[in-house]
């Protein structure tokens, strides 16, 4: 963190350093249609749409169609969502139903 | 020889053999099949080579392919790891014989936001099972888990089901844990894990350190429950099953020589039993070694393959000092008949030695196994942990029907028959050397001290190193005790000059015999001479005297004539 940053309103530094990514690449990972899937897709597309309109693009993979994908990005929980881009890559598991954990995670808000 | 006799009991659950040298026996089988095993110990303790060599032994010997899923290092890491034991992992996961899959969990690229399962996991490892049709799983270490995850309530039903996941799979799983502090493992994954629990140990006492096993539970199977040591070294994992040896080995009634010849005649002329246990035992520098050289010479001589462990000298030390009194060991080291291995008792632990003899017998497969000395194993008091040792070393070898012949160094400062006393019923030959200090001098005696099924010679002999080896002499036993070294030269000079001063007295005899034998033919001769002299005038005079008669006689006629008398008459008057 730059020590100019310091004393600059953190909510709005975070929510103009999202904005500078224009591209978002996410990645569900699922194991068919369960429950905790359909939720998470539900979860994440709300999200989304909410921080990130136009500058998204979620692909929905299904370990039990690809099971041989699980390993590439080190899945191991279900569902997991992986931020490829911006990076760093980030992991976030779970049906994705604590919205502001998962704006920690994708780096929407800050950690405190 | 003990699979043969596992197989044949009744078999309480299908096992999977590990290929672990001494663990099948052990477990009586190997680990339970299509049933998760929990091995767990402190770190370092060789949790993740026994499940890469079950993998390994699994795709290599028994055709059952196995898949490696590692929560803490990584494929190249593992595939470098196993390299160094021979294992070409490369190669077996070209021929998709093995997979390894390496899950990476590092908890701050993680953020939890609801409700969760560990399918993906399930998912991966399903698949690596699938995909090379695998028969055998290990998951090291699962409890990394816990370090990566928060939720340990999710974590541990996740677990829960994992395992039984892996039952209705069928495959033969290992799980590694970490031991905590009182429970098996860190995490108690002996909650779920409950059919069979291996644990691995390393412990340093007294400088030294060993691997011990043990198995702590076998659901619906009998196993050995000591604990076992075991090595790991360049060929792997090697456990040993010690204990679960009984003393129904076979007997020999085979003699082999000694290779000296005078002890074989104290033995019946034969030797010793093929198979026995043979203690020389005696005080510093009396001729140990030298003794058992002379046995491993003998056995090359025929053929035999010698082990000789030397913990006192180095080989060719060893072979120096013997070519000195004329046993020349190098040439059946150079054709492989013979085989020295050279460690200091304090290298290792006693159960790592008792580990390395067990390895090298059974590299080498040796007739006769040499231990020169054993009592340097002694080293600090532990006197209960040297016998259960050699008792170890002596039941693995007889049933082995190999030929044991140990040294033992006795201090001359005590009894050198009781402070071998506790090895003593291990025992079945055991000769005994002794310095016996006569008029200023120190020389060496042997006896048969025991030597079961045999009527051993009772005699002392006194042993004597030439440049020809060892040679046995008889004793002069007197009123002051045995008689050796130069007393006993002197006895034999003695002797000696006794037996000449006799035979010059039979030649003085003969010679008296002689001599007088002469006189008296001279003796004879000269009366003979005076005989025929004397004869010849008594002949002279009977034929004077027959001459005067005859004279006589013609007178006395010539006088009758002339008186015309009758002859007769005057006869008469005449006589």
């Amino acid at each position: 963190m730059k020590q100019t940053d310091v004393n600059t309103d953190k909510r709005a530094r975070e929510k103009q350093q999202g904005d500078t990514h224009d591209k978002w690449v996410l990645r569900l990972y699922v194991a068919g249609q369960s429950p905790k899937a359909l939720t998470a897709f539900a979860n994440l597309k709300k999200i989304c749409e909410e921080q990130l309109k136009g500058k998204y693009s979620i692909e929905v993979i299904d370990l039990l169609e690809n099971p041989q994908k699980g390993a590439a990005d080190q899945i191991f929980a279900l569902p997991t969502l992986v931020r490829k881009l911006p990076v760093p890559v980030r992991k976030i598991i779970g049906d994705l139903s604590n919205t502001e954990r998962v704006l920690i995670g994708l780096d929407l808000l800050p950690a405190d | 020889m003990s699979k043969a006799k596992h197989k044949t009991s009744p078999v309480s659950i299908p096992k999977s053999p590990t290929g672990i040298q001494g663990f099948d026996e052990i477990t009586m089988g190997g680990l339970p099949t299509g049933r998760p095993t929990l091995v767990c110990g402190g770190a370092g303790c060789g949790k993740t080579l026994f499940g890469l060599e079950f993998l390994v032994r699994g795709a290599t010997q028994f055709d059952e392919p196995g898949v490696f899923m590692s929560f803490e290092e990584t494929n190249e890491e593992l595939i470098m790891n196993v390299a160094s034991l021979g294992f070409d992992l490369n190669d077996l996961i070209d021929n998709k014989k093995i997979a390894l899959d390496h899950v990476h969990i590092e908890r701050s690229e993680i953020e939890e936001t609801g409700e969760y399962d560990l399918e993906a996991l399930f998912i991966r490892l399903g698949y690596a099972i699938d995909s090379i049709g695998a028969k055998r799983v290990v998951l090291d270490t699962i409890e990394s888990l816990f370090a990566g995850l928060p939720n340990q309530l999710i974590l541990r039903a996740e677990l829960r089901r994992l395992f039984r996941w892996l039952k209705v799979k069928g495959v033969t799983a290992i799980i590694t844990g970490e031991r905590g502090d009182e429970t098996l493992t860190r995490q108690g994954l002996e909650e779920y894990v409950s059919d069979c629990v291996i644990m691995l140990d390393h412990r340093v006492t007294e400088q030294t350190s060993t691997r011990r096993l043990r198995v702590v539970k076998f659901r619906g199977s009998t196993h050995g429950t000591n604990e076992y040591p075991f090595l790991i070294d360049e060929s792997g994992f090697s456990v040993l099953p010690v204990t679960s040896l009984g003393l129904e080995h076979i007997v020999s009634s085979e003699r082999i020589s000694s290779g000296i010849k005078a002890l074989d005649e104290m033995l019946e002329g034969k030797g010793y039993y093929r198979g026995s246990t043979i203690l020389v035992s005696g005080t510093a520098g009396i001729g140990k070694t030298s003794t058992a050289a002379h046995f491993a010479e003998a056995a090359c001589k025929r053929g035999e393959r010698v082990l000789y462990f030397c913990f006192e000298e180095s080989p060719n030390q060893l072979m120096r000092n013997m070519l000195s009194i004329g046993i020349k060991l190098e040439p059946w080291v150079k054709k492989g008949l013979l085989r020295f291995q050279a460690t200091r008792p304090t290298f290792y632990g006693l159960e790592m030695h008792l580990a390395v003899t067990h390895k090298y017998v059974n590299e080498f497969k040796p007739d006769i196994v040499i231990l020169d000395p054993i009592n340097t194993f002694d080293v600090a008091d532990k006197e209960f942990e040297v016998r259960t040792l050699l008792m170890r070393i002596v039941d693995f070898l007889k049933v082995n029907q190999i030929t044991a012949l140990f040294t033992s160094l006795t201090s001359s400062a005590c009894n050198t028959e009781s402070s071998d006393v506790g090895i003593s019923s291990l025992i079945d030959t055991w000769l005994l050397l002794r310095d016996i200090e006569l008029n200023g001098e120190r020389n060496r005696g042997m006896y048969v001290l025991k030597s079961r099924g045999m009527a051993n010679s009772n005699q002392i002999r006194e042993f004597v190193l030439t440049n020809r080896g060892v040679e046995l002499r008889d004793v002069y036993i007197g009123a002051s005790g045995v008689l050796t070294g130069s007393a006993r030269i002197a006895q034999e000079a003695h002797e000696n000059s006794e037996v000449l001063t006799r035979k010059h007295e039979i030649e003085f005899k003969k010679r008296e015999i002689a001599r007088k034998r002469r006189e008296v033919e001279a003796k004879v001769a000269t009366m003979l001479a005076d005989f025929g002299s004397e004869e010849a005038e008594a002949v002279k005079i009977i034929a004077d005297e027959q001459e005067m008669i005859a004279r006589l006689e013609q007178d006395k006629k010539e006088m009758a004539k002339s008186r015309k008398a009758k002859v007769g008459d005057i006869v008469t008057n005449n006589i």
